[in-house]
Formats: structure tokens, C-alpha cells, sequence
């Protein structure tokens, strides 16, 4: 199996104003595709050719760093598209799931809070996450780079990309201002449900 | 503690990515009235247009006023409960960063690396900057095979440095050159090296101009050194006389 680069589940205007149609044809068509061709080049004669992309992931990491963060940017970009949609975000969330934040995380509004400055926190390139732990607690953290939870022994649930190429366009610098756009206006709980009903 | 905390809102967008890039949107800002002193932005040394069309002026505006500026800030918030941050050389706080108070270790190492690797970056940079020639082309087809080799040897190094980070060309006491990459804004100063010169490899430094393109960035970057300055760097290094 060879990584291919999935279309967006929406059209390319379909974030604006919160991700400009111009963010989502560099970082798609750009960023993405280029951890694609750069991942498939990697694997060529490594013992991960033909693996499914979690596995090559996790076998990757800390054993072969550039193939490592070309196939962790490829699975992390995959699901940050169905991390979002246009009109997301929002207090309308899954019974069982807004039960689950509230029990480990203090309630959806100490998430968005928390969630948002641990995007603030990761200083460079890198991402924020909501995941499920090694003992089934959700958790907030954050990761440099193509780093996921995954190669933590956790499950992401969300993610969101805190590299520059993902809000310089619209936001410049303020990185605040974009997380907070995400959180109120971006992210998909549906596709959250579904990958929490699924641990 | 917020890296991005701002006291003022970003003007008007101007320049030549403004028209597809302008911020469309205004929230509340975080407001924080940071402490003016005692770490300042250092003025750039020329206006923020004279780099165009290598490096165009609203990055320019930008990266100085706003990503620097932010260092800057955020080490006079340190700097008030902690005043022998300000008063030790840099090169001695980051050299040993062991010796900080753990509390603010890791923002010492980001924001005062950040202001350290930027105040050299403007420093290195400017318009008409002439040639390399003397003691420091010599050092360069010495240790770094030729001009040539080393241009390309330093832009394959700034391009395989994933994520944000730098490039340097770092040099010892005796003038040894190497070519080196650092993440985010980790300084050689942090290993007891000094850099002769560097580049901003962080997305921030080239998004608006050359977007994912930053082999490209690396490329039109040699027409802003100042190599003048270089020489000078250089010079001081051997002498133990280099500062940022
Ligand atoms: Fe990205
Ligand atoms: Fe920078």
C-alpha cells in the first residue's frame, strides 16, 4: 500500500471565513501532497512498505525520523480535514461524550480553554490534541511536530494543526485567534463521536 | 503565559499579499501590558522594504515587529521577578541554561534564543551587501569547499530541517566554519558554539511571499547578506569579541 492523498470532504471555500479557500489549496494541495510524495519515496525498501499507515507510524517513530514525519504528517493531515466542517463547532455535542469531557477535562467550556492554549503552548511547529490514554481517560496535550498521540499508546479523538502554513495567510502571527476560530467554528464533534464511540 | 500576546492590534494589512491574505477576521485580543524594559527590540538597520523583492516588506514589518517584538516581551515579563537575566551576558544564560530557575527554563531558552537569533538575522541582512572576501572567504574555501558547495550545502541543511528552526553556520574560536541546523530557536550559543550568520527557517519568515516554496526562500535569501557584516562578525569571533 503506497499513501495517496485524500480529497477534501468539503470544497475549498467551504471554511471561509475561519480558513480561507487559499489556506486549504496550500496546505491540501501543497503541504499535504508533499508528506504523500515525500512518505512514498521513504518507504521504498523499508520493512514498512505495504503496511497500513498507524503501524508505519508507530514503527517509524524514534527508528527513522524522516519517514516518521512525512507518514505521521500524512495521518495527522487525513483526519485534521474530518476534524473539521463549515458551520462546526459549537455546545451541541453527543450525550456521551460531553459526559466523558466533563468527567475527565471539567466541563466542554474548560476544554475549548484549555484545548486552544495548548495550541498557544506547543512553541513552533506542531499540533494540540484531545485523546483517549493508555487507561482510558481523555486527555489535552501537545506534540512538536509530526508527533501524534498515537506514539504514546493513545487514540486522538481531535487535532489541530499549530504549524504556521495553517493560519498564516488569514491570521499572520496570532495564533490565539485562529485557535479560538477553530474551536468555536470549525470542529466536527460528529467526526469526534464517532472516532470516541469507536475506543 | 502567552508567546503571542499583543498590545496592539496588527494595522491595517498593506503590501502585496494583502489583497488575497488580509486578516478577515477581528477578535477580542488578549491585553497585556507587558513591562517596556529591560530587553528592547533592537531598530532594524534599514527600512523594511530594502530587502524586497527578496524578502517583501510586510514580512519584514511582520516578523520584526511582531514575532520579535514578542520575544522581547515576553523575557522583560521574565526579566521582573528574575533582574540577573537582563544583567548576564547572553552568550552566559543561554550557554548555561542549567543555572536558570526551572520555572522559566524552557521560556528563557525559547524567547531569549529567539531574541539572540533574530537580533544577528536583521544585523546580517540589509541591501548592497557586498561580496565575501578576506579572512571569511578564505575560512569558507577552506572549511566549506568554495562558495558554491557552500551555498548548496547550506540550503539542502535549511531544507531538511522539518518544521521551524534555523540554519547557521556556526564558528569556532580558532575560525573553524560548519554548516548547522537548530529547531524552533534553539541558539549554538545553547552548545557553546557561536553562529557567524543564520537563517529563519520557521514558516513566518517566508509564507507570505513564498508559501510552501521554501527551497526557493533559501535560494533568493544570499541576495540580502550583508556580507560586510559577516566579515565583521567574522573578525570579532576570533577575537572573542562576538556578541549576539
Ligand atoms: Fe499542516
Ligand atoms: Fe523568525
Amino acid at each position: 500500500m503506497t499513501f495517496t492523498l485524500p480529497d477534501l470532504p468539503y470544497a475549498y471555500d467551504a471554511l471561509a471565513p475561519y480558513m480561507s479557500k487559499e489556506t486549504l489549496e496550500y496546505h491540501h494541495d501543497k503541504h499535504h501532497q508533499a508528506y504523500v510524495t515525500n512518505g512514498n519515496n521513504l518507504l521504498k525498501g523499508t520493512e514498512f512498505e505495504g503496511k497500513p499507515l498507524e503501524e508505519v507510524v508507530k514503527g517509524s517513530f524514534g527508528k527513522n525520523a524522516p519517514l516518521f514525519n512525512n507518514a505521521a504528517q500524512h495521518y495527522n493531515h487525513i483526519e485534521f480535514w474530518k476534524w473539521m466542517k463549515p458551520n462546526g463547532g459549537g455546545d451541541k455535542l453527543p450525550g456521551r461524550l460531553e459526559k466523558k469531557i466533563t468527567e475527565d477535562l471539567g466541563g466542554l467550556e474548560k476544554f475549548k480553554t484549555d484545548f486552544a492554549a495548548a495550541g498557544v503552548g506547543q512553541f513552533g511547529s506542531g499540533w494540540a490534541w484531545l485523546s483517549v490514554s493508555k487507561d482510558g481517560k481523555l486527555e489535552i496535550t501537545k506534540t512538536p511536530n509530526g508527533e501524534n498521540p498515537l506514539v504514546h499508546g493513545g487514540t486522538p479523538l481531535l487535532g489541530v494543526d499549530v504549524w504556521e502554513h495553517s493560519y498564516y495567510i488569514d491570521y499572520r502571527n496570532k495564533r490565539p485567534d485562529y485557535l479560538k476560530a477553530f474551536v468555536d467554528h470549525l470542529i466536527n464533534w460528529d467526526y469526534v463521536d464517532e472516532l470516541f464511540s469507536k475506543v | 503565559m502567552s508567546l503571542l500576546s499583543r498590545r496592539h492590534l496588527m494595522m491595517a494589512a498593506t503590501g502585496i499579499v494583502a489583497a488575497a491574505a488580509a486578516p478577515r477576521l477581528a477578535f477580542a485580543q488578549a491585553t497585556t501590558a507587558a513591562p517596556t524594559g529591560p530587553f528592547t527590540l533592537p531598530p532594524l538597520p534599514y527600512p523594511v522594504a530594502a530587502l524586497e523583492p527578496h524578502i517583501d516588506a510586510k514580512t519584514m514589518e511582520i516578523h520584526h515587529g511582531k514575532h520579535h517584538q514578542a520575544y522581547v516581551s515576553n523575557l522583560n515579563s521574565f526579566a521582573k521577578d528574575n533582574p540577573k537575566l537582563a544583567s548576564m551576558p547572553v552568550p552566559e544564560v543561554l550557554g548555561n541554561l542549567g543555572d536558570v530557575p526551572e520555572a522559566i527554563r524552557t521560556g528563557v531558552r525559547n524567547n531569549l534564543g529567539g531574541h539572540a537569533n533574530h537580533t544577528m538575522f536583521w544585523e546580517i541582512m540589509g541591501p548592497n551587501g557586498g561580496k565575501p572576501a578576506g579572512e571569511v572567504l578564505a575560512a569558507i574555501d577552506r572549511d566549506l569547499g568554495g562558495m558554491e558547495k557552500f551555498q548548496a550545502d547550506f540550503n539542502a541543511a535549511g531544507g531538511r530541517q522539518f518544521g521551524s528552526g534555523w540554519v547557521f553556520v556556526t564558528v569556532s574560536k580558532d575560525g573553524k566554519l560548519a554548516i548547522e541546523t537548530r529547531p524552533n530557536q534553539d541558539n549554538p550559543m545553547m552548545d557553546g558554539k557561536r553562529a557567524l550568520l543564520g537563517n529563519d527557517v520557521w514558516e513566518h519568515a517566508y509564507y507570505l511571499n513564498y508559501q510552501n516554496r521554501r527551497a526557493d526562500y533559501l535560494k533568493a535569501w544570499w541576495n540580502t547578506v550583508n556580507w560586510n557584516k559577516v566579515g565583521e562578525r567574522y573578525a570579532a569571533a576570533k577575537a572573542g569579541q562576538l556578541g549576539v
